[in-house]
């Protein structure tokens, strides 16, 4: 029996949160709190909590769960960008990781060079990128534009250029982030297919995404994570399934019972009311104010059942919250376009102004389309075709 | 191939694992190099405009100031002292400044993060090369002259000890600073105000050995490139450097070297975290 090629026992990652500091810190920061204590209240996160599980040479695993599930987290721990706060990785082989194509690339240098930059950085000799060049170079489909300095490119080309570096690493250990959502339908096909290869070739690939027919068609073994633990590990038919009915059990309202000293959000009830293509979301929500916050307006963020960002509806811009030591509650209504039949999730954002923000409750309620839009697409379909459905129609033949 | 990976504990210096990555030296240094230059009319020839300019003002003030130059002819003194500081000065910047200019590649991806403070000097050490063959040729057309005298030997056993300690002593600063700057973005602005303030510390436009206090030189000589610049002049001008200013000067520049490495390695676990 041979030794698994990852073995991942009890990692932990801890992050601090500041409720009162900036994303960096500054030394006036520091040096302050030198002199004032209990000011910064410090709140600890786990983003991956005492995760333990074993890879198999050859396996491909697809990781999947909802936004803050601590995937990303993992992925990096594995890819050596940050360290785990506790527990150890045992990696029998060479890990090579695309959190994101085209790492490095800079505007100012040309194709040709940005090849041999990106290349040597995700850890190709450069050797092996001389004698790949053309084959990148072929895949990329960019042969004219290589002496062009990639400012001048189409963000489309740049991509393509960044995707076919990536395509040609050969680790024995792949891991990969999100990156095929590039490209026209074409060229991810194109991708999908070399992706599809580098499995087949025997090497072990750990691969998350919120495009879950890409992960079933990809991955044969899935685990999913919640809340930064492994919630289930199984194969694709069944945890894929279990996530998208499960996703928490359906929740049109959702209610917080945790004492926060800073504003928040406390009761959220949606409804969706009308007819496709002219459904409206109503929103109830309840939010707890502080004396000393600032006049605070929200934001509703529309995602798809993956995940996936559809789009963010902001009822006023004009803050509306006002300062007070009270609950005060509040109706708004949404107007969505035709979207196709399914799940989505609704997070609720508030804050003082869009880089600041007091409270946000990812995914915390759902609702569901039944019927099918007026015009145009009908269920099923293809998630990576979108998920709203504009309205169309022939105005000359 | 099998490792581990845990949490940050052990401090070590990773030299194999450099080597390892040593390609990845050549890449950052030349992209670092090709994008200064890139669009640019003159391009290389800018590494070697930047000093000349600076000469002729240092050489200008100079004469009309009557400042002392060891004998010197004018612009050879400033020029010899401006070649040891542009490496310091443009490596200092570009280190200090490399962990966070390269933030978005140190989020996405592992490689040993000294390779960046690393590329960054050798950086400047290119322009350095540049900037030197004028300086050749400078010292040649003064020889000719018989404007000055070189010791030709100990020129070749000297340029390479005044090049180690500038060199060490911008790395040291450099990465120290670098790892500084990504927790407390504070050094971003303590950065060039270092740079204008040590200038007037080091003997590049002036000779600081003329000032009346003999026991300053030696706090002068905190200050690696006191004595990297002056030894430098010593072997063609008729000033001399005691031996000690240049320990003082080694030991300085070992120590920043020294520190500078120790706590970018203990914090560059987290620079992901930070950046």
């Amino acid at each position: 029996m041979m030794k698994p090629i990852l073995e991942i026992k009890n990692i932990s990652k801890k992050f601090r949160i500041q409720h009162d500091a900036q994303p960096y810190l500054s030394l006036r920061d520091s040096l302050s709190s030198v002199f004032k204590r209990d000011k910064v209240t410090n709140e600890e996160f786990y983003a991956i909590k005492d995760l333990s599980f074993n890879v198999e040479a050859g396996q491909s695993i697809g990781i999947i769960g909802k936004n803050g599930a601590g995937k990303s987290t993992l992925l990096k721990i594995l890819s050596k960008i940050t360290p785990p706060s506790s527990g150890s990785i045992i990696s029998r082989g060479n890990i090579a990781s695309l959190l994101e194509v085209g790492t490095g690339f800079h505007p100012e240098l040309t194709g040709r060079e940005n090849i041999f930059l990106n290349g040597s950085i995700l850890g190709m000799k450069r050797k092996e990128i001389q004698s790949k060049f053309d084959e990148i170079v072929d895949f990329s489909g960019i042969e004219k534009f290589l002496d062009t300095p990639l400012k001048h490119y189409s963000s489309g080309m740049q991509l393509r250029l960044a995707f076919s570096v990536a395509a040609f690493l050969e680790p024995e250990i792949m891991i990969i982030d999100e990156v095929l959502a590039v490209g026209d339908a074409e060229f991810q096909k194109k991708c999908l297919g070399k992706m599809d290869d580098v499995s087949k070739s025997g090497r072990t690939i750990l691969f998350v995404s919120h495009d879950l027919d890409v992960v079933k068609s990809l991955c044969s073994n899935v685990i999913l994570l919640q809340d930064g633990e492994m919630k289930m590990r199984g194969d694709a038919d069944t945890v894929i399934p279990h996530y998208l009915s499960s996703g928490g059990a359906k929740r049109s309202n959702w209610e917080s019972n945790k004492v926060l000293k800073t504003p928040h959000f406390t009761k959220l009830d949606i409804s969706v009311k009308g007819s496709q293509p002219l459904l409206k979301l109503i929103v109830y929500f309840c939010v707890k104010t502080t004396d000393d916050m600032a006049p605070s307006f929200v934001a509703f963020d529309i995602l798809a059942k993956t995940g996936a960002p559809l789009g963010q509806a902001i009822p006023s811009l004009q803050p509306f919250i006002q300062p007070s030591d009270s609950q005060q509650q509040y109706f708004a209504e949404i107007d969505l376009p035709g979207l196709v039949p399914g799940d989505y999730y609704l997070s609720p954002w508030m804050g003082p102004h869009f880089s600041e923000t007091y409270d946000w409750q990812r995914e915390c309620v759902e609702f569901t389309i039944v019927d099918t839009p007026q015009n145009g697409r009908i269920y099923p379909h293809a998630p990576h075709a979108g998920f709203f459905v504009p309205n169309s129609r022939i105005i000359e033949a | 191939m099998e490792y581990e990976i845990k949490p940050h504990e052990k401090l070590s210096l990773g030299i194999k694992e450099l080597w390892q990555y040593r390609e990845l030296f050549f890449f950052f240094t030349w992209r670092d190099i090709k994008v200064k230059y890139k669009q640019t009319v003159l391009g290389f020839a800018w590494a070697v405009l930047q000093p000349i300019i600076m000469m002729l003002i240092f050489s200008a003030v100079g004469q009309a100031f009557n400042i002392p130059n060891e004998g010197l002819p004018r612009p050879l003194f400033s020029y010899s002292g401006l070649l040891l500081w542009n490496i310091f000065s443009s490596g200092l910047a570009n280190a200090g400044n490399s962990m966070v200019t390269n933030a978005n590649i140190i989020k996405k991806i592992y490689f040993p993060r000294l390779i960046i403070p690393i590329s960054a000097v050798l950086g400047s050490l290119f322009d350095f090369v540049m900037a030197f063959v004028v300086f050749i040729g400078m010292l040649v057309y003064y020889l000719l002259r018989g404007e000055v005298h070189i010791n030709l030997l100990s020129f070749i056993l000297v340029l390479p000890i005044s090049l180690f300690i500038t060199s060490i002593a911008t790395f040291g600063l450099g990465s120290l600073l670098a790892s500084l700057n990504i927790k407390y973005r504070d050094f971003r602005y303590v950065i060039p105000f270092m740079i204008s303030a040590l200038l007037f510390l080091t003997p590049v436009m002036y000779p600081i050995s003329g000032s009346h206090f003999q026991w300053a030189k030696y706090i002068f000589a905190l200050n690696p490139l006191y004595s990297a610049i002056e030894l430098l002049r010593s072997t063609f001008s008729n000033s001399t450097l005691h031996i000690y200013l240049v320990l003082i000067s080694l030991c300085s520049s070992v120590i920043l070297f020294v520190s500078g490495l120790y706590y970018f390695r203990k914090t560059e676990a987290y620079f992901a975290d930070l950046a």
